[in-house]
């Protein structure tokens, strides 16, 4: 079954065409990482999949339901009870964005309270066994100012998971670490992998991305220019803008 | 007229200063909020209509709006004034300080990074819970001090309802002072306000030092 499905998706920002008619499904415990140039529109992908933006054309589903569906005018409509497809995924951004005033445990327990009315017992239990699988057992009393990034980006991947969604999206979630702490959040994305947790990864680490994928995509000016296997898409293409992507990126990184 | 005795005809408006400043406060916090949230608004009618208003009350003297609340009801309408004046000295008060606060707030509203507002919206918390457990607890942790100052104000303030003959401690300065032709009932006054002030800002600093457990 397919957990996310996009098709044909259009969004622009005034007269900047971001989406160009793009379709990506993502099939349950499919791990899949979008690579490609600054701009190219991966960011605004991710946020019409997880409800931030509003796409202009196109058809978003949740797990074979309609988020969006057209009017007998051909009107583009949202479904009323978008709360219910917030709950199908998760999002971690760049920079974290935990709340500040709260503690880590708050942090994680919160939205499972107050949103889907879990037991405050039992979701404490739920983030402190999570914490643990993290490696950050003991910091549940402290507040995000104290941790580092990593920590800080961990605890954000903690918090997503305590929703139980079906799906997690990640906007480059080591790119607003010290390289030295992009290690540890890699390899917590990686055991998540390793457990078979649906997962769309934009990520300018293409090592991790190599590893840890199923299937690779490459997105430049609006479009997928490539999909396939890593290996594939990383050794063995044929497309141009590909070698030339991968080319400019190894050339930069070295 | 010995200082004891002045002091403690004064001290019967104490009362009175203290009701105007603690109903001010009760009830121009949360309506500053209000306003805020009113000027904040999408709609470019609603947020024009408060952004006007707003002007008006800190545009003109607190002094003039108390009078034109006391009296003017009595000049449009014939109304007759009311001998409490307690009522149209709070709602002056509450009115003009709510505007001050809700600028305040707006800036506190605009400060916090759109970064919160997306990871709540996210988490699939619904407007009201992003508001008030995400957005204003840290606007408040931001804001406190611009809203130390303005209490400040507000407890010097409480003076400008001898205007409407309303018999806080300031009033009955200047009924005594007239009486006495002495200058002392002012010097004990200023007194008062002062000694106000330094609880309010003692009790706002430790306010804002427990609020000071986590950066922002
Ligand atoms: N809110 C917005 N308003 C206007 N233009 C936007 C907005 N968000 C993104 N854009 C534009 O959309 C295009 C794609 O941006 P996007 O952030 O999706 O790219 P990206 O692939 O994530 O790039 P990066 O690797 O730098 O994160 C850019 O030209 C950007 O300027
Ligand atoms: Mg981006």
């Amino acid at each position: 079954m397919n957990v996310l499905e996009m098709n044909n998706i259009k969004k622009s920002f005034g007269e900047n065409n971001v989406l160009k008619d793009i379709s990506l499904q993502v099939k349950k415990g499919e791990v899949v990482s979008i690579i490609g140039p600054s701009g190219g529109g991966k960011s605004t992908l991710l946020r019409c999949a997880t409800l931030l933006e509003k796409i202009d054309g196109g058809e978003i589903k949740y797990m074979d339901e309609k988020v969006t569906y057209y009017d007998s005018k051909q009107k583009l409509c949202y479904n009323r009870n978008l709360n219910k497809f917030r709950k199908v995924f998760g999002l971690v951004f760049q920079n974290f964005n935990l709340f500040p005033h709260y503690t880590v445990l708050k942090n994680i327990i919160d939205a499972p309270v107050s949103v889907l009315t879990m037991d405050k017992q039992e979701a404490t239990e739920r983030a402190l066994a999570l914490l643990k699988k993290m490696d950050l057992s003991g910091k549940e009393n402290l507040y995000p100012c104290e941790l580092s990034g990593g920590m800080q980006q961990r605890v954000s991947i903690v918090r997503a998971l305590a929703m139980q969604p079906d799906i997690l999206f990640f906007d480059e979630p080591t790119s607003a670490l010290d390289p030295e702490l992009t290690g540890e959040v890699l390899k917590v994305i990686k055991q998540l992998a390793e457990e078979k947790m649906t997962m769309v990864i934009v990520t300018h680490e293409m090592a991790f991305a190599k590893a840890v994928s199923d299937r690779v995509i490459f997105m430049d000016g609006g479009v997928i220019v490539e999909q396939g296997k890593p290996e594939d898409v990383f050794e063995n293409t044929e497309n141009e803008r590909t070698k030339q992507f991968l080319k400019t990126y190894y050339s930069n990184a070295y | 007229m010995p200082l004891i005795k002045m002091i403690e005809i004064m001290c019967t408006g104490l009362s009175k200063t203290c009701a105007i400043f603690f109903l001010t406060l009760l009830f121009s916090l949360p309506l500053g909020i209000i306003i805020a949230l009113l000027r904040m608004s999408k709609n470019f009618i609603i947020s024009n209509i408060i952004k006007f208003f707003v002007s008006i009350l800190r545009g003109t003297p607190l002094m003039l709006q108390l009078l034109a609340i006391t009296y003017g009801p009595y000049y449009l309408v014939g109304i007759s004034v009311s001998r409490n004046k307690l009522i149209p000295v709070i709602i002056a008060f509450s009115i003009n300080y709510a505007a001050y606060f809700s600028e305040i707030y707006r800036g506190g509203i605009e400060s916090i990074p759109k970064g919160q507002y997306e990871a709540s919206e996210i988490l699939g918390y619904n407007r009201s819970q992003q508001f008030l457990k995400i957005i204003l607890p840290q606007v408040i942790r931001r804001i406190l001090p611009s809203i130390t100052n303005e209490i400040v104000t507000l407890v010097k303030d409480t003076s400008i309802a001898f205007t409407v003959s309303y018999v806080e401690i300031f009033t009955l300065a200047k009924q005594i002072a007239n009486s006495q032709t002495s200058f002392m009932p002012f010097i004990v006054a200023g007194v008062f306000y002062y000694i106000f002030n330094a609880l309010v800002s003692f009790s706002m600093s430790r306010a804002e030092k427990a609020m000071n457990y986590y950066k922002i």
